[in-house]
């Protein structure tokens, strides 16, 4: 089974510097979208400045950190952002940046196509205005496909369209590929997790138990081709074959997010004190962290199989996600929610009766409500 | 395999790990697993000038492990990290 084969017994204990490092560059966005992992909207005050930034770039070219993933919020919101991407790119360290295509227009589409060591992901969530939008956000579909086209026209080669996978958009995996196809694009298709504003949509978003046999199949016929960041392991408890990739949670092991203000969590996926494991501005900055923090040495110890230990499937799926247990309230070592041998559905249900944990660092933008108290103010003009 | 001459694409980075290496190739973004440190002594090695026979000895690897050798050389080849050299006359 290649889920014990000795890299991966070796990957859990840890490495020298992350593989995959993910950097949100602002919580600043122009989408609110329903299943945000960070809960973005409002900028931070506290964002790292560009100075600190470009020391946290230094530190990741020293520990030889091949390629950042950059995200958000929105990235290219910040007035710096070509001057840390070419910053990073003239450090040796390669940069795929998540944007929804707002601000690439023409001209910055052929900037960014002059660039190396540079690659782009489109977050698209339907191959239609309808599915997409319900989730995106009113207008966004169309604002992808323009950015798109930019992206063709200038001649940027090969970009990724990334697809969050819910139960609405799960019978358009054909589409989705045909639609990466027709751009010359490679398709990116990865679990939905009940994180940040997510934590409120999951319930209703997740794909069901017979549309996760749907992804693994899907998968399992065209994952050579497809890009998941390894985010379907435990799906692997479906069949014999198990899906391409290392199939294991990299949390604070092989993976680390570095959030807009400099805060280190183990994942993209848990934005929450529980798994804040320091920040770049800690002295020894984000060397220190990754390399002796109380929390990764922590979860480079070998994990308990816990409530998981007498199923048969626990070398296949690992148990699933450490992020999906933790913000629906299931403890750490019982199943993933979404344990397609049944047993999530139970422990959630379990879980509902205490209190579950609430995603933290919330920058969604305040919701408008029409107060009928209010005194209309008119300021006058001096 | 063991009469060629390999050397290593100018584009890849090799990043040392308690297991052995990491190797990344830039331009194809390419990341394998090199899972032992005596592969990176050979990798390293490589010069494209002396054959891939000539490297295990010269870094003193047991003559009945050059199939593994080789098995995680091609892994390499394949993914364009290493390339053959030719000798040109003259």
């Amino acid at each position: 089974m290649s889920s014990t084969s000795p890299l991966v017994e070796q990957l859990k204990g840890g490495l020298d510097a992350p593989i995959c490092l993910t950097w949100e560059l602002t919580y600043a966005c122009n989408l609110e979208c329903v299943h945000c992992l960070s809960s973005s909207g409002r900028r931070d005050p506290r964002e790292l400045t560009t100075d600190e930034a470009k020391a946290v770039l230094d530190e990741l070219h020293e520990l030889q950190v091949f390629y950042i993933n950059i995200g958000g919020g929105e990235p290219m919101i910040r007035r710096d952002f070509f001057e840390l991407l070419e910053y990073s790119i003239s450090r040796g360290i390669g940069v795929k940046f998540s944007t929804n295509g707002a601000f690439i227009d023409a001209d910055k589409a052929e900037r960014l196509a002059a660039m190396d060591s540079l690659d782009i992901q489109i977050s698209l969530d339907g191959t239609d205005a309808v599915t997409n939008d319900a989730v995106r956000g009113e207008g966004s579909y169309d604002t992808a496909i323009r950015a798109m086209n930019h992206l063709r026209d200038a001649g940027f080669g090969e970009f990724k369209i990334s697809v969050v996978v819910t139960r609405h958009n799960v019978d358009q995996l054909d589409e989705f590929k045909s639609l990466a196809d027709s751009f010359g694009a490679q398709l990116r298709i990865t679990r939905l997790r009940p994180s940040g504003r997510g934590a409120d949509s999951w319930h209703d978003l997740h794909p069901t138990q017979a549309q996760q046999r749907q992804i693994y199949e899907w998968l399992l016929a065209h994952g050579d081709n497809v890009l998941t960041g390894d985010s379907f392991f435990h799906l692997n408890a479906l069949g014999e074959e198990p899906l391409p990739g290392l199939n294991m949670c990299g949390a604070g092991r092989v993976v680390c997010l570095i959030d807009p203000v400099g805060d280190v969590y183990a994942c993209p996926f848990v934005i929450h004190d529980e798994f804040k494991a320091g920040s770049v501005r800690d002295e020894g900055g984000f060397t220190l962290v990754w390399k002796h923090s109380d929390l990764f040495a922590e979860l480079r110890e070998p994990q308990s199989a816990g409530a998981c230990a007498s199923c048969g499937s626990y070398d296949a799926c690992q148990g699933g996600c450490m992020a999906a247990k933790f913000f629906v309230g299931i403890p750490l070592d019982g199943p993933d929610p979404e344990c397609v041998g049944g047993y999530g559905e139970a422990a959630i249900l379990e879980a509902s009766a205490g209190e579950r944990p609430r995603p933290m660092m919330d920058h969604s933008k305040p919701v408008r409500v029409a107060d009928p108290e209010r005194v209309p103010v008119s300021i006058g003009r001096r | 395999m063991l009469d060629s001459r390999l050397a290593l694409d100018t584009r890849v980075a090799l990043r040392p790990e308690p297991f052995g290496a990491l190797a990344y190739h830039y331009g194809n973004r390419k990341l394998i697993f090199l899972r032992h440190p005596d592969v990176v002594r050979v990798v390293r090695s490589l010069d494209g000038d002396r054959t891939l026979a000539q490297t295990l000895e010269d870094c003193e690897i047991d003559e009945s492990r050059w199939p593994a050798f080789e098995r995680a050389l091609r892994a390499l080849t394949e993914s364009e990290m290493l390339h053959e050299q030719y000798l040109t006359t003259g």
